[in-house]
């Protein structure tokens, strides 16, 4: 495949830049029944993800006295690829399980919640690459819907590479010819890396090219996550309330 | 599903309000929550459905591959039906292997798509004995509030009679449609203090004494059924439940068309 996967134009094969995002649209509090929920849709990607608790930690033996346990499930659902995935845990979501877990706990304020456990669950409806991201990004949507007091929320994309070149976000036909794949997350406000993995080849430069996409990259993800939290909780204009202004400062104006 | 707790105070004003002959979201006793479906919302499967049951959330989708036929029926495709109570769908569901209320909603579903003779399963067969079209239905709960029973067969019909089956793809000529005969409906019921109440909320569920699914074909005629519940149902009811089901089904095979 050398030398097809991105066009004379430097176009790939869904027609982006080597440095542009798929479509993203993320929507927050999708169900009722869970405390917190929020639904991504990555370019073919469809993640939903839910949040319960703070609750009682299961199994007991890993409650913690002094913080909160973040548990996440990642799961790919039997249709979400092309061949069916029988259901139930493999050693690829047990992984991605874990290396999320790991993330949102960095943000999550578990020193409130001991012996409690937060429980995260990310289900991919339908898989086309850059799954672990697009879920990351979810969960941390729905653990903010849920109101979890958190530092922050966490975007994630993959960078990765191909005909040789560092490429943002791959499509699913570019991650089967790819040369290099590198998910990371970071929290953009402070420039902290909360998950990286690679595999592949890279240069050095390579390397800081793709930190460079990547980091552009989880900035605009992280204003789609603000703006759906904003969609969500936004109060419509309420007579004899005046817009933007705050509260002190209306009564000190009254 | 695992008897969830319930608050006394909800559990008084169900029965209260059921002694006058109402119900908590307003819906008289035979009438069904509103059903929106939405066909062929997962790409990567051969057909699936989302089905909206009130706020009961349901996706189900279908795979369809080449394999190896039973023994016993070695000129016949295989359909092959589960279903998984995501933890993400209620706090009471948890992760693991299937438990049995899971087991019970996939076998009455699959219970009601093969009695109905649904599916021709017979072509559906390649080389007999040797290869045949092997049909999985997978039914994800994403949102639980009551009657998952029905939510679940809805989504399979709508998912099935959506589904390809991909025979370009593995060599075996044009892709064509999952041949279907019938469209089967089921409809669920509960008794709860001798009051008869279809397509049950989780609250409602919670107080039920026992319940009833009935699955009909296009002639109204009776393809399978489940009691189940501790509780018990006189003949009357059984046979109300009958009747309502195949009037409800009539116009719940509408939808799906």
């Amino acid at each position: 495949m050398e030398g097809k996967m991105i066009d004379e134009n430097g176009l790939r094969v869904d027609g982006r830049k080597v440095d542009e995002l798929r479509q993203i649209k993320i929507e927050a509090g999708v169900l009722k029944r869970a405390d917190g929920s929020a639904y991504v849709e990555w370019g073919k990607n469809k993640v939903l993800a839910a949040v319960y608790g703070p609750r009682e930690c299961h199994p007991r033996h890993l409650q913690d006295p002094s913080k909160a346990l973040v548990q996440c499930k990642y799961n790919m659902i039997a249709f979400s690829v092309s061949d069916r995935k029988r259901p139930g845990p493999d050693r690829r979501s047990v992984e991605i399980s874990k290396i999320i877990s790991e993330a949102l706990e960095y943000v999550v304020f578990t020193e409130y919640f001991p012996r409690t456990s937060v429980d995260v669950y990310i289900e991919i409806l339908q898989a086309n690459a850059g799954t672990r991201c697009a879920g990351l990004t979810a969960a941390s949507v729905a653990l903010a819907d849920a109101g979890i007091p958190m530092k922050d929320m966490i975007p994630s994309v993959a960078v990765g590479k191909i005909d040789g070149q560092i490429v943002l976000d791959l499509c699913k036909e570019e991650d089967n010819y790819g040369q290099a794949d590198m998910p990371i997350a970071i929290i953009p406000r402070t420039g902290e890396i909360l998950l990286m993995q690679m595999d592949g080849h890279m240069t050095t430069d390579e390397f800081n090219r793709a930190m460079e996409y990547g980091f552009g990259a989880c900035e605009k993800i992280y204003q789609l996550q603000k703006d759906a939290l904003k969609r969500r909780y936004a109060v419509e204009d309420v007579e004899g309330l005046e817009e933007d202004v705050p509260r002190e400062q209306q009564e000190l104006e009254g | 599903m695992a008897r969830a707790i319930m608050s006394d105070i909800k559990r008084d004003h169900i029965h209260k309000l059921l002694s006058k002959g109402k119900r908590v979201d307003g819906r008289t006793w035979d009438e069904f929550r509103q059903v929106s479906i939405e066909r062929r919302f997962v790409e990567s499967a051969e057909g699936s459905a989302r089905v909206m049951l009130g706020d009961t959330d349901v996706l189900v989708g279908v795979k369809i591959e080449t394999g190896t036929p039973f023994s016993d029926t070695p000129d016949r495709g295989v359909l092959s039906t589960n279903a998984e109570l995501i933890p993400l769908a209620s706090p009471n569901f948890e992760s693991g292997p299937p438990d049995e209320d899971s087991i019970e909603l996939a076998r009455v579903v699959d219970r009601g798509i093969r009695e109905s003779e649904m599916i021709d399963l017979t072509a559906l067969c390649i080389a007999p004995g040797e290869e045949v079209w092997l049909c999985f239905v997978d039914m994800y709960v994403l949102d639980y509030d009551g009657n998952l029973f029905d939510a679940a067969f809805l989504g399979a019909v709508a998912a099935l009679k959506s589904a390809m089956v991909p025979a370009a793809m593995n060599g075996k000529g044009e892709d064509f449609p999952l041949p279907i005969r019938n469209t089967p409906i089921s409809c669920t019921a509960v008794q709860i203090e001798n009051s008869i109440l279809f397509d049950p909320t989780l609250d409602e569920e919670k107080v039920a004494a026992a319940r009833l699914t009935v699955t009909t074909d296009e002639n109204g005629d009776i393809r399978a059924m489940q009691k189940g519940l501790e509780g018990s149902l006189t003949l009357e009811q059984a046979k109300r439940i009958i009747e309502t089901s195949q009037r409800l089904g009539r116009d719940l095979r509408k939808l799906i068309g």
